[in-house]
């Protein structure tokens, strides 16, 4: 059976348009981006809960706190790069008064291609944890992403949700087990802890299969839930393995990588290596150009993965 | 460097071919707020900026800012044509390592002054460019141009309340009033009007005038350059996707690349076969 790479955004725009007729109280804001972040969708069945901003990211976001306090459960999307120019909004209203307001993200990463650098964000998780009562999410294929929309209704509170404008193959089948707070153990190993996120689950199982080859058994879990994190899981499977690579379409600084050498550091330092974009801003090309050229491919993981071992024996 | 208008309408037209052509091959970009402006950028470029290829560092040199940064094409087919650097550059837009980036940086060597593609962020700092001018009292002028959505964003109008307070009359703003934004119209996604009377509000001095006349845009600049004591925004009635019928007066090509028949049919209309 063939395979078709599927949407995120098209996924998240759908499940919305679907929650909106069972809860009333969904109102799902953009700022003249519904076309591409798809709450079109909720915004053709529900027009009278979809409101566009126009091209005013900040007063989205504190009009989206305002309709919370008034007992809204408010959606509010663009892509990630702009939203962070709400950042002071979405802390100093949405944030610090714990309003149940969703931030749904598209566009984020490399994987926004040949618009360049300043539509790339790479930063976004970086800013979001840092900000108490927020709770970050980052799905990894298009079934994820529709389970984490309906998880995110039943959330109280704000989240922030990250998804890709380039559409992936499915890591998940039709049915899957899903806690949106719960790290997920894709494949079992106890050589090596493969910790990944986003499109980068994809790449990291395959950096398994490539270390499978010669003989390692690599620990794949997909990290959809930054914050709060799944300390417990992450450090069963680094005592396990005694190995850590992270992976993340995102700065080294402040997202998964950051977030696992925290844990390590505190309860069990093992040798790491975090795969990330290397303080720099992105720029135009093709995805998979952009992948390579940052180093965020299977073939990088599975080096580090390699490297990593190095050291876990040295210190044996 | 004055030229005639028919040669100037001659540099249009082979500007709008460039757009399409550089779009067409790049498989994505923004033709229709790049075809809106093309008559602004070819005044500009071709008769009143003081600017030199040659020596792009100029201190002295007229300072252009693309606030619409999507616009990215239509300037760099300006640039290229004005001689900052090869018109075959041009094939390399969006593509991985180009200097033609999908949305501008800054690389004052081929004339770009700074980075946009994020609304609003252009206009301010025209605005600081055109403060440093009156520090240093240079006789340079700062030429901004934003989209008629763009002025949505907030910080346009912190920033144009500043530059009225600061009085910046080296400050020339064009507003390309198409009418369209990214998701529809501007009256349908957040109606501006009576623009001219916010801006006057600010304390700007308004022009308004039909952004395709040549004549009319030279004009204009011409009277523009002689305000004293206030900045000057003049509000360019365009037409979106100006020249391929089927791109005219709609949102649905705002950030879509034409493809095979498409292309083929945008190129012949604009008289570049
Ligand atoms: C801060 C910000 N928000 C959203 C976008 C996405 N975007 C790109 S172009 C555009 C519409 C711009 O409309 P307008 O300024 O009227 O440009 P034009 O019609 O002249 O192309 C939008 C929303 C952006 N580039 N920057």
């Amino acid at each position: 059976m063939q395979v078709e790479p599927e949407s995120m955004r098209v996924a998240y725009g759908t499940t919305l348009a679907e929650l909106g007729a069972n809860h009333k109280d969904i109102v799902v804001l953009d700022a003249d981006l519904s076309c591409s972040t798809q709450t079109q969708r909720f915004g053709d069945k529900f027009p009278n809960r979809f409101f566009n901003v126009g091209i005013a990211e900040q007063n989205m976001a504190d009009v989206s706190a305002g309709l919370s306090i008034a007992g809204k459960i408010v959606f509010m999307s663009s892509f990630a790069v702009f939203l962070s120019r709400a950042y002071e909004q979405i802390r100093n209203a949405i944030a610090i008064q714990n309003l149940n307001v969703k931030i749904v993200a598209t566009h984020g990463g490399i994987s926004v291609g040949p618009d360049g650098g300043s539509h790339q964000m790479l930063e976004d998780f970086n800013l979001m944890r840092g900000l108490p009562n927020m709770k970050v999410f980052v799905p990894a294929d298009a079934r994820e992403t529709a389970a984490l929309t309906k998880a995110l209704v039943n959330i109280n509170g704000p989240c922030y949700m990250r998804v890709s404008r380039m559409s992936v193959l499915p890591i998940y089948s039709k049915k899957f087990k899903f806690d949106p707070f719960k790290a997920d153990v894709l494949k079992r190993g106890k050589d090596v802890s493969l910790f990944a996120s986003g499109l980068m689950v994809k790449e990291a199982m395959e950096a398994a299969d490539m270390l499978k080859k010669e003989g390692i058994n690599a620990e794949v879990i997909n990290v959809h839930c930054l914050k709060p994190i799944d300390s417990k899981t992450l450090l069963n499977s680094a005592r396990k393995t005694g190995a850590v690579v992270t992976s993340e379409e995102h700065s080294i600084y402040g997202g998964l990588g950051s977030a696992t050498a925290e844990i390590l550091a505190e309860h069990y330092p093992v040798p790491m290596i975090r795969i990330g974009v290397k303080d720099k801003f992105g720029q135009s090309g093709k995805p998979e150009e952009l992948f390579k050229f940052y180093g965020l491919t299977a073939k990088d993981i599975y080096k580090a993965a390699k490297k990593v071992l190095k050291r876990k024996e040295g210190k044996k | 460097m004055a030229r005639d208008i028919k040669e100037l309408k001659n540099i249009a037209k082979r500007m709008r071919c460039h757009i399409i052509q550089m779009i067409g091959r790049a498989g994505s970009g923004h033709p229709g707020g790049s075809l809106s402006s093309v008559e602004l950028l070819t005044a500009l470029y071709f008769s009143e900026l003081r600017i030199n290829p040659k020596k792009p560092n100029w201190p002295e040199r007229d300072r252009f800012v693309l606030s619409k940064g999507h616009a990215a094409p239509a300037l760099y087919a300006a640039l290229a044509m004005r001689g900052f650097f090869p018109v075959q550059e041009l094939l390399t837009l969006r593509q991985l390592g180009s200097r033609l980036q999908g949305h501008p940086e800054r690389d004052v060597k081929i004339g770009i002054e700074v980075s946009t593609g994020s609304l609003g962020h252009g206009f301010s700092q025209a605005v600081g460019i055109a403060l440093a001018g009156k520090i240093d009292k240079k006789k340079y002028k700062v030429y901004v141009l934003l989209g008629d959505g763009e002025c949505d964003e907030g910080i346009v109008w912190e920033a144009a309340m500043f530059a009225s307070k600061y009085k910046l009359d080296n400050l020339i703003a064009i507003v390309d009033r198409n009418h369209f934004q990214l998701s529809g119209s501007t009256k349908s996604v957040m109606p501006l009007s009576p623009l001219a009377k916010k801006w006057g509000s600010f304390d700007w001095k308004v022009f308004e005038i039909n952004g395709h006349n040549l004549n009319q845009i030279l004009s204009t600049l011409e009277k523009a350059k002689k305000v004293k004591g206030k900045p000057v925004v003049i509000i360019a009635n365009t037409v979106k996707g100006k020249g391929v019928s089927f791109m005219e007066n709609t949102y649905e090509w705002h950030g879509k690349a034409p493809k095979g028949e498409l292309l083929e049919k945008a190129l012949e209309e604009l008289g570049c076969k």
